[in-house]
């Protein structure tokens, strides 16, 4: 906005005048301390969660735990095969929503006029889409993926006599219903990358007789790379989560197999949890293993969230240095 | 870049052809997010439409057996039933409504004062270094997956609210309104403190300089400024909560229950598409039912979040309109 | 350039594995809550012994299994209730051919808490207790307090199974809470004193069954492996598998292979009622 000393005057005023605030310091001491008393029950709430957690699942942590199958009923034994599907999964996910959120946000960006009625069109959908219950992309995912597109794929190509091929719940489907859900994720974090790249740049760039597509290919996406991958993560981390979406798209209660096809279905972490706190048969029994699987998933989730925070207050202090 | 150093252009100019796939390929990929919430609304609609045209399902759940009370039994009142698998099915959406209501007020209850409170603190009162202690904390409870608080809620908390209060039911619309408020305190938390420090600088300056102190400031020019703003945030956190599936699902009890008491089991609209949908036949009358209980989600929540951005987009006009 | 040839190799592996040919026989079992336990068990073992199968199981509920035969998405489908009338008719508008065999018997405990000083119940104050007419434990001689109700989900055979036999086709009264597995509803008993629940014999170790009579005059039966398969207890049944058409192949041979000795010796392990040796023997899928 403006230049160095304005700022530094503006700061100087802030705090002059904020010296004032707080010299009458007593009438706000109540209010004060109940926003306060807001903040450390959050916290607190957390560190019970989290706690109880830690404390329930660290025991169960083994590399056995990680890299076998589960046994003998789900009561024993490992959730390898729940993780390489959870990995399997958002991977597919990933392939399709990248390419795809990033394109929308370069066209919001780089293509049309923020206030043209195609741009308020998508912005509303993009917003709209981030709002839908997960429940009812399940249900898209089910109707449309699944039935529609699946059924249609198995009367073209038949590959299985009469048993559906395409046409049943799978990874594939769960995966793409998983990527519209993630969609808005990768587009506003790419954005905001977009954003932060100065006009100059743009400008020399075609200054140099770059082309539109030129520009946006070897200076745009580079120049946004920690956006794009913030927003990857992001997906990742919330699609890793996701329960309802893959209900009826392609978990799978238990399989022998680890999903090598498309068409195959999955075990998932997140649906794992679901599965072992609610029919699990014998509940005492298998609660090491729920605590385990739940604290797996946890740190799987913070893992990738933790990164992307990262990479974005790194991105975003550059982007002050700048 | 090594074409550079050798002095000639940096960019070869590509062929026409090659540009006009580049953003064709661009602007279709754009239109993604359009058609999909298109095809998501067409898709759940098109499996619903029978309810409205097949008299055989209608037999069984016609709009006003969902919505009024019928009677079933001899001898008994008229009420509200959601019993999809009996010898006579019975479709009143009535329990499964008001399950979803109860559960997402009892959130909304929960997490708005604390999340409302946390952001009033957060950009009012806290110092640099505690801001940057309660940021983390909101990012990391709102990385919790939905299963996990819904497990959590499920195996402790239930058991525990219990001991406290001595609840008939273990699992009721309470607990599982409590967790589902931790799922929302995120969202409420981070669009009402975007809307306080979005507030321009030089109003508060204004106000302290004619010597109000900070909490005068807070209460008489910031909140209100930002008060459209917080009713966004709990607007879009209310979307949030009527569609959350997992956490009611394990938490709830889900019993349809009609009852106005919030330490009743309930059984809302979102755990029943996810408890019933699996099992059900392609085609079947309640397959419809369900896939109509999807629509109405679908239609609420996406009334809701255009309201929660036509608050949003009017707030940044005018605080726009302020400023410059 | 190093990052593009690393997305490069990971896509090439990926799509490796993903189109790789799949020769072993792929069998899906899909189905009721009740019997999905026994059916990994099975699963698990018939896998040991044929390197060449690979069998899917999962749960879900009968409804769900029956769903499946019928959208063709499974090959057996586990269910803990016979086909209905309706269902019968959908599988023929729809070409399929249903075949049924019975591979273990179920009873239906009812659950309490361990604290419950109730020891028997009469088939009739079960209905009326489930259909809201008995609401306190008092009115059938336990202490003052009101009665918690416990069921499966609406979609499992066992919920089905309960509402014909013992609710005689009337509708839970609508404070049931229905959980989404056996599991969950013997883990809701056990933390709920005033709590009654039911579900499969195999399910159930910090919870107390009831003995359960016809009526008040009849003597009350403990739902044990031997009063099961002699029929004495009220409240038994046959669990069954499905098929489209007669199995024929690796599904006949698994078939026959759980209805034999060995397969209903693993049932019995894994706390399920085998067949009676001259039923199995009689189920057995012949050319």
């Amino acid at each position: 906005m403006g230049n160095g000393t304005t700022v530094l005057a503006t700061e100087q005023i802030n705090q002059v005048l904020n010296n004032i605030g707080d010299r009458k310091k007593s009438q706000g001491i109540i209010p004060k301390s109940l926003t306060l008393l807001s903040v450390l029950l959050i916290a607190a709430i957390l560190a019970v969660i989290l706690g109880n957690i830690f404390l329930g699942g660290i025991g169960v942590i083994s590399w056995e735990f990680i890299s076998q199958s589960p046994a003998h009923g789900l009561e024993e034994g490992g959730i390898f095969p729940a993780i390489f599907g959870t990995v399997a999964l958002v991977f597919l996910m990933v392939i399709a929503v990248v390419p795809i959120g990033v394109l929308t946000a370069i066209y919001l960006h780089e293509y049309t006029r923020p206030d043209s009625m195609i741009t308020r069109a998508i912005r509303i959908s993009i917003n709209n889409l981030a709002g839908v219950p997960s429940i009812v992309f399940g249900l898209f995912g089910l109707g449309f993926f699944i039935s529609f597109v699946g059924g249609f794929l198995d009367s073209v190509f038949v590959i299985a006599d009469d048993r559906p091929y395409w046409g049943q719940p799978a990874i594939i489907w769960a995966s793409l219903t998983l990527a519209l859900l993630t969609l808005p994720v990768v587009i506003v974090s790419t954005e905001e990358a977009l954003r932060a790249i100065p006009r100059e740049l743009r400008e020399a760039s075609y200054a140099l007789g770059a082309t539109k597509l030129q520009t946006i290919l070897r200076i745009i996406i580079p120049q946004a790379l920690p956006g794009i991958l913030t927003g990857g993560i992001l997906a990742v981390s919330r699609g890793a989560g996701e329960v309802a979406p893959i209900l009826f798209t392609g978990a799978a209660y238990y399989l022998p197999y680890l999903p090598t096809q498309l068409n195959h279905q999955f075990m998932e972490l997140g649906y794992h949890v679901y599965i072992l706190a609610t029919q699990a048969p014998d509940i005492d029994k298998t609660k090491p293993i729920l605590y385990g699987t739940v604290l797996t998933l946890l740190v799987l989730t913070f893992l990738l969230n933790f990164t992307a925070i990262f990479i974005r207050s790194r991105m975003r202090s550059r982007r002050v240095a700048d | 870049m090594t074409d550079s150093n050798q002095g000639t252009l940096p960019f070869k100019p590509k062929s026409k052809l090659f540009e006009g796939i580049g953003s064709g390929i661009i602007r279709v990929s754009a239109f993604t997010a359009l058609i999909g919430i298109f095809l998501i609304f067409v898709f759940i609609f098109k499996e619903a439409i029978p309810i409205f045209t097949s008299e055989a399902v209608q037999e069984t759940a016609s709009l006003d057996k969902m919505v009024f009370k019928q009677e079933f039994r001899e001898g008994r009142d008229p009420l509200w039933s959601w019993a999809p698998n009996s010898r006579q099915p019975k479709f009143s959406l009535m329990p499964l409504v008001l399950g979803s209501i109860k559960a997402a007020v009892i959130a909304m209850l929960f997490a708005v004062p604390l999340a409302v409170g946390a952001a009033i603190y957060s950009s009012e009162f806290a110092s640099k270094r505690w801001r940057e202690f309660i940021k983390p904390i909101i990012e990391i409870l709102a990385g919790i997956p939905s299963v996990v608080l819904g497990f959590f809620a499920l195996i402790v908390m239930a058991t525990v609210f219990r001991e406290v209060f001595g609840f008939t039911y273990r699992l009721n619309a309470f607990v599982a309104g409590v967790a589902l408020g931790l799922a929302v305190i995120p969202i409420v938390f981070t669009v009402a403190e975007d809307a306080m420090t979005s507030i321009p600088q030089s109003l508060r300056q204004a106000a302290l300089a004619v010597g109000a102190n900070k909490w005068q400031v807070s209460m008489t020019m910031v909140l209100p400024a930002a008060l459209p703003g917080i009713a966004a945030g709990v607007v879009l956190g209310f979307g949030r909560a009527i569609g959350e599936t997992m956490i009611v699902l394990m938490a709830s009890g889900n019993a349809p229950l009609t009852t106005a008491s919030l330490f009743d089991s309930i059984r809302t609209m979102s755990a029943t598409i996810a408890s019933e949908m699996g099992e059900v036949v392609v085609g079947s009358t309640h397959y419809n039912v369900l896939f109509f209980i999807g629509t109405l989600l679908f239609i609420f929540t996406f009334i809701i979040n255009l309201g929660g951005d036509l608050i949003l987009r009017r707030i940044k006009e005018r605080i726009q309109g302020k400023v410059t | 350039m190093f990052k593009r040839l690393a997305v490069l190799a990971l896509v090439t592996i990926f799509a490796a594995t993903t189109l790789q040919s799949d020769t072993p026989v792929r069998i899906t079992i899909t189905g009721s809550d009740t019997l999905v336990r026994l059916g990994q068990r099975w699963a698990e073992e018939f896998m040991k012994r044929h390197d060449d199968v690979i069998i899917q199981v999962s749960g879900g509920g009968s409804g769900r299994g029956i769903a499946s035969l019928l959208n063709g998405t499974t090959d057996i489908c586990e269910a803990s209730r016979p086909f209905h009338e309706e269902e019968y008719e959908l599988a023929k508008e729809r070409g399929i051919d249903v075949f049924e065999v019975a591979v273990a018997l179920d009873g239906i405990a009812v659950f309490v808490h361990n604290s419950n000083p109730i020891e028997t119940i009469t088939l009739t104050d079960l209905r009326d207790i489930y259909t809201g007419y008995i609401t306190n434990w008092s009115e059938i001689g336990g202490p003052d307090e009101p009665i918690i109700l416990y069921s499966r989900e609406n979609n499992s055979g066992t919920f089905m199974y309960f509402r014909e036999k013992v609710l005689d086709d009337e509708d839970f009264d609508p404070r049931t809470q229905s959980l989404p597995g056996t599991a969950a509803v013997v883990n809701a008993v056990s933390q709920d004193p005033n709590g009654i629940g039911y579900g499969g014999i195999a399910y159930g170790e910090s919870i107390r069954h009831l003995m359960v009579a016809y009526t008040a005059d009849d003597e009350p039966v403990d739902p044990t492996f031997e009063s099961i398969s002699e029929g004495t207890y009220p409240i038994s049944r046959p669990l069954f598998w499905y098929t489209n058409g007669k199995p024929n192949g690796m599904i006949k041979e698994l078939v026959n292979w759980v209805l034999s000795e060995e397969g209903q010796t693993i049932a019995r392990e894994t706390d399920y009622v085998p067949l009676h040796p001259e039923d199995a023997q009689a189920n057995l899928i012949t050319d």
